[in-house]
């Protein structure tokens, strides 16, 4: 397999090069992490929103790994934009906009081979992107207080490691908040004390993304 | 000039047909008038591609005005008007209304021949 590893904490260092292997299993690790989970994210779901988080995301991500063939032979940015534009069409609920948002605002930022510096520059683009789209921000109980962190985590060079044990337990800060956007902000102060399931479904694609790319 | 199109966007296809029941008992034929509900798998949800669909199908040279439910049904809305011809994107509008009222109320404004601008205005002070 060709895959470079350049040095992940220069910030003009090609993060990985990443042939079309490699794209598929990355796209896959997301994927089947995020299907593993659907039980958990359903019953987060339950407890805060209307319960359909899990069943909607794995459509999604089934629906992206129909087509893990054809994903892999795009680069970077078609990849990107293909994930975001099958999210969209497939996942029905509020996050099926979101996290099309996400990836299609990524489409537009990355270049075929990313420094971390691209890199960087194109994920906070895309959690503009999300803010935006859920007239929201970090601090409101939804997928951007774990999306903020961990481009945090990123920016400041931390490495793949640390930036997933972020993820993790940004997800897990979100439990004592309060919901304040989506269907969850109805229940007022009954939300918390849950984990948002937003919150989960991300840092799982966040941990699965930094699995695969930390173990080539 | 035609008179502005109405969409109806609701998690339930019950709510969305029902809405629309309810806004052609007022107005007729006088409105493109369309609706959508549920999910890509058939499920409560909405649906980008339905979303999209349902413009089309209201379409107005003089805009098109969008009544929603709950959050999903407005993220989704507003990806099929950023999806739309640069052309028609400035004449779709998601109006911060309730569903139901909303739609009766915007789509008996427009039965008059109202802009849109005027169509969203009247419906949006029901959430004033």
């Amino acid at each position: 397999m060709t895959v470079e590893h350049g040095d992940t904490t220069s910030p003009s260092a090609v993060i990985a090069r990443l042939d079309a292997e490699r794209k598929r299993r990355l796209v896959a690790a997301i994927a089947n992490s995020v299907i593993a989970h659907v039980d958990e994210l359903t019953a987060l779901d339950s407890a805060i929103g209307d319960g359909d988080h899990g069943h909607n995301m794995k459509r999604g991500f089934e629906a992206v790994l129909q087509d893990q063939e054809a994903l892999s032979g795009m680069s970077l940015p078609d990849l990107a934009k293909a994930v975001g534009t099958k999210l969209v069409t497939k996942v029905g609920g509020a996050s099926g906009p979101l996290y099309g948002t996400l990836f299609l605002a990524l489409a537009k930022e990355l270049p075929d081979e990313p420094s971390r510096t691209d890199a960087v520059r194109a994920f906070a683009a895309a959690i503009g992107a999300v803010k935006a789209r859920g007239k929201s921000d970090a601090g409101q109980k939804t997928m951007l207080d774990v999306l903020v962190p961990a481009h945090q985590a990123f920016a400041a060079g931390e490495d793949l490691a640390a930036i997933k044990d972020t993820a993790a337990r940004a997800a897990a800060a979100t439990v004592p908040m309060k919901a304040m956007r989506g269907r969850a902000s109805f229940l007022g102060d009954r939300s918390i004390g849950h984990m948002d399931p937003g919150a989960r479904s991300s840092s799982l694609m966040i941990a699965a993304l930094c699995d695969e790319l930390g173990d080539g | 000039m035609a008179n502005v199109g109405i969409v109806i966007v609701s998690h339930s296809p019950k709510v969305a047909e029902g809405a629309a029941d309810m806004v052609r008992q007022m107005v007729g034929n006088d409105v493109p008038l369309a609706w959508t509900g549920g999910n890509p798998a058939g499920g409560l949800g909405t649906s980008f591609e339905a979303i999209a669909d349902a413009i089309q199908r209201a379409w107005s040279d003089a805009g098109v005005a969008i009544f929603v439910d709950l959050g999903g049904a407005e993220t989704n809305s507003e990806m099929a008007i950023e999806a739309l011809p640069e052309d028609k994107r400035g004449s779709v509008v998601v109006c911060n209304a309730p569903i139901v009222e909303g739609a009766v109320i915007g789509a008996t404004e427009a039965s008059g021949g109202a802009s849109l601008a005027a169509v969203r205005r009247t419906a949006e002070e029901l959430s004033a």
